[in-house]
């Protein structure tokens, strides 16, 4: 049975590419980059390189706006700490109702702490409400924190018009972009994005799980989360993990070199994937508008008929994706990003999430095409809500 | 990615006793389409025995699994034996089921529950014997009762808001009715307590004293609201030999009286080892 990967917003797979520039640093280029012999400075030399890499990936100004951490909880950890301990004047934070759980959990640690946290919503598309968002920014504003596209939907925010927004009311309120679910699959450009602090994670683009990096422009101060040792200006203590940052650094650079492929190949199968299916399966809905999605990712929902099934039945077919449904993640309520969107509960529990990948072959696709319909038909059969799906046929029949 | 046993996933492969039966004498339902899992069960029950069974559902591997495996433990058994099977029971059948999912479980057990209500204008025996009567909502979030909060922790032993969380969803989204929960796990432990120093305490003279005030405090005045009666003929031991009177002698559903209600009135106040029979 052959793997069909179509879970890329969870984790994607190393970029053998990647794997051999990671190799070296397991090896015989073990050293410590701050020591001071002739042994270290490959070591040294590869985080420098790499920094380099990572600031032109994101368009920063200079090397020096770069940090490298463990993941994308760590960065997005860092910038928010980071910025609310250099502005402790100020109690007031925006954000989205449908950010990941490692922001959204930071916030509500935070509102525990005494900050006054703002949620801004989203419509039936999955786009946010810029006016609510306008209106929320105050003298107090000590932080807007968007994600830069939706992990679960795609959906592209925004980020220039928010930028602009903010500064018009506060020049004051710095802007944290969760980047973690763009990062290799649209330009990055934080200056002309008007982007004060940003996060990626590696596993996400083709580098291994362990490695992220942070980007804090020149005029933002943080307080760094780990504290320790020298390494990364100050900002964040710990040796530097070479092996992981040279990987990162060679994903980030394949990403830059595939961008175009993953804007028009990429998008095509996601496109062939999406319509295929709701063409051919009556019960089935598209979760967002069509426009502003990253190019890999799709959301389905499928009407009176619930996900960890249909997701157990694709994976004895070999078939990988995911659920917003309560029953996959062992949490009993579903994706709080689809309830922010109002997606009905008729569909919201068999919602499915695909997101491809530049691997991604055709013939994938086409299989999943080809199987899908079957599996649905065969647990839209023990659905008690008969009638209504007799209705439904009618009605899209 | 969730451990389910073989069984599991044999039977959401391969579920059995798929549909729904036209001229059912029973259907049960359990959750909601807004709750992410509902379930309708149809019985097709013929001179006390369950001949059929069939479901429906919506719902994950587990609440699959769970569906399909009741109906198989239940065909061709007697109303009886099926009004005993528990949450546990299923679970067990299936193999056992991660705790988060146990849940599934409970809400077989439940719908299997409602159908058994529905049968035969059946006398609700269980509320006659419960204090706590009226179905009161502990959680809103999933309408979970105080009811099947009390079943779940007496069935299967549970001991945190947590357990009672995955067996019944019960405080799984707002959270606002775990102190409720907490309560309701305190009050079941302390009852159950309080019902072991009875059983210890009590000499043979008592518990004879105390069974028989039991029956005509408790359990004649029931009877008496249907028009039958009962009379203490015997105790010996454990065994305690009653006579049904009025309209309960020859009732078709003396037997059920006498043990999901006699006896278990008397299991749960005297001593959990008591049999009840009935002489002519």
């Amino acid at each position: 049975m052959n793997l069909i990967y179509l879970d890329n917003n969870a984790t994607t797979k190393v970029a053998p590419e990647v794997l051999d520039a990671m190799l070296p640093y397991f090896k015989e280029e073990y050293a410590n980059p701050s020591s001071i012999y002739e042994f270290a400075k490959k070591a040294n030399h590869a985080v420098k390189e790499a920094r380099g890499v990572i600031k032109d990936f994101l368009n920063a100004e200079s090397e020096k706006e770069i940090i490298f951490t463990s993941c994308g909880s760590e960065s997005a950890n860092t910038a928010i700490r980071g910025v609310l301990n250099m502005n402790k004047n100020k109690r007031h934070i925006i954000t989205t109702k449908v950010e990941h759980p490692c922001v959204l959990n930071l916030y509500q640690t935070l509102e525990k702490e005494g900050y006054k946290v703002d949620y801004i919503g989203v419509n039936a598309n999955g786009e946010l409400d810029l006016a609510q968002l306008e209106e929320a920014i105050n003298y107090d504003t000590a932080l807007v924190s968007v994600m830069y596209a939706n992990n679960e939907t795609g959906v592209i925010f925004p980020i220039e018009k928010i930028s602009e927004i903010i500064k018009s009311k506060n020049k004051e309120t710095k802007f944290f972009v969760d980047a973690v679910q763009v990062a290799g699959k649209i330009p990055i450009d934080v200056q002309a994005a008007g982007i004060d602090l940003l996060g990626i994670s590696g596993h996400k683009f083709h580098a291994p799980k362990g490695v992220g990096a942070l980007y804090v422009n020149s005029k933002t101060l943080i307080t760094p989360l780990i504290i320790g040792g020298h390494q990364e200006k100050g900002k964040r203590a710990g040796t530097e993990n070479v092996p992981y940052i040279a990987g990162l650094a060679k994903a980030a650079e394949l990403a830059i070199d595939s961008l175009n492929y993953e804007m028009t190949e990429v998008k095509r199968l996601r496109d062939k994937l999406e319509t295929g299916i709701i063409k051919t399966i009556f019960n089935s809905r598209l979760n967002t508008g069509v426009t502003n999605r990253v190019p890999n990712t799709t959301n389905i929902g499928f009407e009176y008929i619930e996900g960890e099934l249909i997701l157990l039945h694709l994976s004895d077919l070999g078939i990988c994706a995911s659920s917003g449904s309560a029953c996959t993640s062992g949490s009993l309520e579903p994706s709080h990003v689809l309830r922010a969107m109002n997606v009905p509960f008729t569909a919201i529990h068999g919602s499915i999430r695909w997101s491809l990948s530049r691997y991604t072959k055709e013939s994938e696709i086409d299989y999943v095409l080809k199987v899908l319909p079957e599996i649905i038909n065969k647990i839209t059969a023990l659905s008690p809500y008969q009638d209504e799906l007799a209705n439904l046929k009618r009605l899209r029949g | 990615m969730w451990d389910y046993s073989e069984k599991v996933m044999d039977h959401y492969r391969n579920p059995r006793n798929v549909g729904k039966i036209d001229n059912a004498d029973a259907i049960g339902e359990a959750g909601s389409l807004a709750c992410g899992d509902s379930l309708k069960i149809y019985l097709k029950i013929k001179d006390g025995i369950v001949t059929d069974a069939k479901f429906q559902t919506f719902g994950c591997g587990s609440a699959v699994a769970s569906s399909s495996i009741l109906t198989e433990m239940i065909i061709g058994k007697s109303v009886e034996e099926v009004k005993k099977i528990t949450n546990k029971d299923i679970a067990d059948q299936l193999g056992g089921l991660p705790p988060e999912k146990m849940h599934c479980s409970v809400m077989g057990y439940e719908a299997l529950e409602d159908a058994l209500k529905n049968f035969d204008n059946m006398v609700d025996l269980d509320d006659l014997r419960n204090e706590k009567k009226e179905e009161k909502i502990v959680c809103t979030c999933f309408n979970v009762t105080e009811n099947l909060i009390w079943d779940a922790i007496k069935q299967n032993g549970l001991k945190t808001v947590e357990e009672v969380t995955n067996y019944t969803k019960a405080g799984g989204a707002c959270g606002k009715c775990k102190g409720l929960i907490q309560d309701i796990i305190d009050t079941y432990y302390k009852k159950e307590e309080e019902s072991k120093k009875d059983e210890q305490t009590l000499s043979p003279a008592q518990k004879i004293l105390k069974i028989n005030k039991i029956i005509e405090s408790q359990i004649s005045p029931e009877l008496q609201k249907d028009g039958g009666d009962i009379t203490l003929v015997d105790i010996d031991g454990n065994k305690v030999l009653v006579k049904l009177r009025g309209k309960c002698s020859g009732c078709k559903n003396s037997h059920l009286t006498l043990k999901a209600f006699v006896e278990s009135t008397l299991r749960e106040t005297v001593d959990k080892n008591i049999d009840v029979i009935e002489v002519a």
